[in-house]
């Protein structure tokens, strides 16, 4: 039953008519094969069709050959869920259950995750209320339900939390998000136009240059735009450098989140050391206004690589003195190990990305997987560790912080010479690209699909919390409820970026 | 027995809120901030005053009390101790037992009005606080008990007249297993590290402060400032065995005293600056060590 598939890389546009368009069940075989095979399922969403039918994408990533491949299948109603077989399926489903009224028939547990109206209304529009549904419940007389949030006692978004505890130790947790969800998805079709690149450099704020990246590719990929080399340099010097600032913040605040002063003290003040840097390319702590589709907006002079270097040397100076005293702590790795561990079996199931996945051993990373743009020049290699607790996602994060300082040191080194940004042409119709990037948290996917006129008719923007929060809430089952909060800085996941 | 006095009172009342500052002043120097105020624990307790109190419709008056009697007792088991030469309000044989279910009564308060609020945060709390005090009142009454087996006294006030230098001279290992079982009392009671991390704002890792959650205005003046007091407490205990010089003029006395908060003040910033908080599991395993310690005291 299997058939060939289109096969193509990270930004390469492919037209739609060369996306096999399969019988539903076919469809939903083909998938689950690829995903055993050892395929991962990138995206899986819904766009409108003709006939008020829904028109079902899979895209499939091996990162073996480096290739991604697509299929699609019209449904209408509903289908055989790919859940049951697929457990990477479950959130992508739940989504499209809840924007397109679809039901994914023998889902296991299938409830709204961004509580918002459907986008293709049937009957009467519900607008259902955040956090108003249905948990999972243990019963017995010695177990307790703890909830926490959406307002929480820091500065941190809202999302809430819900713990089946007996005592101190945790059985199951449930993550219900959407507080944050404004509509991104949905603002971005008809597009590209003027808003659309400030919506996506704020998708999640922190990651501003990963989603700018990868929708600027999308767009780039769809015109037939060749980026002039100094832009991609520019691109990758700020996307990890947006990595190291975002990095060394984390373990700071997972110093802090353990007690721990003299890290936590000054992390916060080296992360800002590390985004002042992106703020001398760009004039922005955090790259708004840096990437646009053709190239870069800010360039950097000789006088300026020089001083980045010079700065960059320094900062990471600190942020080895400052986290050296964490690594020898024996309070501080007492805590670390063993503490919200996950195993690389739990992280493939999942589909986990980033440095949660790296952390339990598996080689998950676009930059390696499906490079596009400098990457495909520079090499980083990967960094991973094999434990899967709070030790290993604070180490390879700290081997990334090091791998990436070598990274944008040698490209501040060999800047090529040229343009930063040529003009992007129209559009071309009917045609599909996912462009894939490694942002800080993990594989930001983007899923343009052009119209008949060359605009968008479904822009799908999957963010790497959108498939960590899961991971999250295994690896606090049997965990101790106090160490919750450490497990979620481990991962620190985007609360507005998975409810777009 | 001298007449007693009112000074070790006053003095605490006067300067508890002072050495919570001195911790938190050890914690910013270490940091490399420059750190609140030293008056600013007086400034909140004073903003606190002012503002009204809001108390939930399932709360009871238990939930009122809870402030007042942990207030209170701790209070009373102040005049129990002296300070620096002057001797305490009230001293009667017996009464370190006394002292210890005062602190008591006070955690059994605290503890009910936490649970009062029907918050699975404060139960949770709760539910640690009586777990862990569990482990620091047999370590404290066994502490107690080894000093007044080598004093021969059966009064607090006495009791700790008696630890002289002379008595460092020939009971040295025993005061000194009692001097490490009392501190790792002081922290536990107090809420520090490697216990409890009184800067968390991570309500699921909090143990003393997650239980007056709900306590808003006065009420929460009153646990704040029951909070200093009660670190004094323990804090006078811990001078008086580890700085036993007597010079007789009290001023000079009470001097050699504050000199020890201070240095006990900044020993606690300098333990809450340097190591990670333990593992909510292990915490048991710290305040065995503390009862094992007393044991050994008492059997010396």
């Amino acid at each position: 039953m299997t058939i060939s598939l289109p096969s193509f890389h990270s930004g390469e546009p492919v037209a739609l008519a060369s996306v096999p368009c399969l019988p539903v069940r076919q469809f939903r075989a083909e998938i689950i094969s690829a995903v055993h095979a050892g395929s991962t399922l990138t995206a899986l969403f819904g766009a409108p069709a003709e006939n008020s039918e829904i028109h079902l994408f899979g895209v499939l990533a091996d990162s073996i050959s480096s290739s991604l491949s697509a299929l699609s299948a019209k449904v209408n109603e509903a289908y055989p869920s790919l859940t049951v077989e697929c457990t990477q399926a479950h959130w992508f489903e739940r989504e499209i259950a809840e924007q397109w009224n679809i039901e994914p028939q023998g889902h296991p547990w299938l409830k709204p995750i961004r509580f918002h109206p459907p986008y293709r209304l049937s009957g009467a529009a519900r607008t259902p209320l955040s956090g108003a549904t249905e948990f999972f419940r243990l019963d017995g007389d010695e177990v307790h339900e703890v909830a926490v949030g959406p307002v929480h006692a820091g500065v941190i978004e809202p999302g809430h939390f819900r713990f089946q505890c007996h005592g101190e130790r945790v059985l199951h947790l449930e993550i219900s998000l959407g507080y944050q969800h404004r509509g991104v998805e949905a603002a971005l079709a008809g597009g590209p136009n003027k808003r659309a690149i400030h919506l996506i450099e704020t998708l999640s704020g922190d990651s501003s240059i990963g989603h700018a990246t990868a929708y600027c590719e999308a767009v780039e990929g769809l015109s037939g735009t060749a980026v002039p080399p100094r832009a991609l340099v520019l691109r990758g010097i700020a996307l990890e450098l947006e990595r190291i600032a975002n990095h060394t913040g984390d373990l700071g605040a997972l110093a802090g989140d353990v007690g721990y002063l003299p890290t936590a003290a000054y992390c916060g003040r080296i992360r800002g050391d590390f985004l002042n840097l992106t703020a001398a390319i760009c004039g922005s702590r955090f790259g708004r206004g840096m990437l646009r589709p053709g190239g870069v907006l800010s360039d950097v002079d000789a006088n300026l690589a020089g001083e980045l270097s010079r700065r960059l040397d320094k900062a990471l100076k600190d942020v080895e003195d400052a986290t050296r005293l964490m690594w020898d702590a024996p309070s501080v790795q007492a805590r670390f190990e063993d503490t919200g561990a996950i195993n690389a079996a739990t992280c493939k199931a999942l589909g986990l990305v980033g440095p949660a996945a790296r952390a339990s051993g598996v080689e998950r990373d676009v930059r390696q997987d499906a490079p596009s743009g400098i990457f495909r020049f520079a090499q980083i290699p990967i960094s991973k560790w094999n434990t899967g607790d709070v030790f290993a996602r604070a180490w390879v994060r700290w081997l990334e912080i090091q791998r990436s300082a070598v990274f944008v040191r040698e490209q501040l080194a060999s800047l090529p010479q040229g343009p930063t940004r040529i003009a992007v042409s129209p559009m071309a119709p009917a045609y599909l690209v996912v462009s894939l990037t490694e942002g800080w948290r993990g594989e930001i996917a983007h899923v343009a699909i052009t119209d008949d006129s060359g605009r968008f008719a479904r822009y799908k923007v999957i963010d790497p919390s959108f498939r960590n929060w899961m991971g999250l809430a295994i690896a606090m089952r049997d965990q101790q409820i106090s160490d919750f909060p450490l497990c979620n800085k481990s991962f620190n996941l985007s609360y507005c970026g998975h409810d777009l | 027995m001298a007449a007693p006095s009112l000074f070790p009172l006053i003095a605490a009342g006067a300067l508890a809120p002072l050495m919570q500052s001195v911790i938190i002043r050890t914690k910013s120097v270490v940091a490399g901030r420059a750190g609140q105020p030293l008056m600013q624990p007086y400034w909140d307790i004073w903003k606190l005053l002012h503002k009204g109190a809001v108390y939930s419709h399932t709360t009871s008056w238990i939930f009122q009390m809870g402030p007042v009697v942990g207030l209170a007792s701790v209070v009373f088991a102040l005049t129990l101790l002296p300070f620096g030469g002057f001797p305490s309000l009230s001293a009667f044989s017996g009464d370190l037992v006394v002292f210890a279910y005062l602190i008591a009564l006070g955690r059994f308060f605290t503890v009910l009005a936490a649970l009062d609020t029907g918050s699975s945060f404060e139960g949770m709390g709760a539910s640690r606080e009586v777990t862990f005090s569990a482990f620091t009142e047999p370590a404290l009454f066994l502490a107690l008990a080894a000093l007044a087996r080598q004093t021969g006294q059966l009064s607090l006030s006495l009791l700790l007249a008696a630890v002289s230098p002379g008595a460092w001279s020939h009971a040295a290992p025993m005061l000194s297993l009692t001097l490490g079982a009392l501190m790792i009392v002081f922290l536990a009671e107090n809420a520090r590290m490697p216990v409890d991390d009184p800067t968390t704002h991570l309500e699921l890792t909090m143990i003393h402060e997650v239980m007056v959650l709900d306590h808003s205005g006065p009420d929460f003046a009153m646990i704040q400032y029951g909070a200093a007091l009660k670190m004094w407490l323990f804090a006078t205990i811990i001078i008086a065995v580890a700085a036993p010089w007597r010079s007789g003029n009290r001023w000079v006395d009470t001097a050699v005293g504050l000199m020890g908060m201070l240095i006990l003040g900044i020993a606690t910033g300098l333990v809450e600056s340097t190591m990670a908080r333990l593992r909510l599991l292990r915490v048991p395993q710290l305040l065995l060590v503390a009862i094992v310690l007393s044991a050994l005291a008492l059997a010396f």
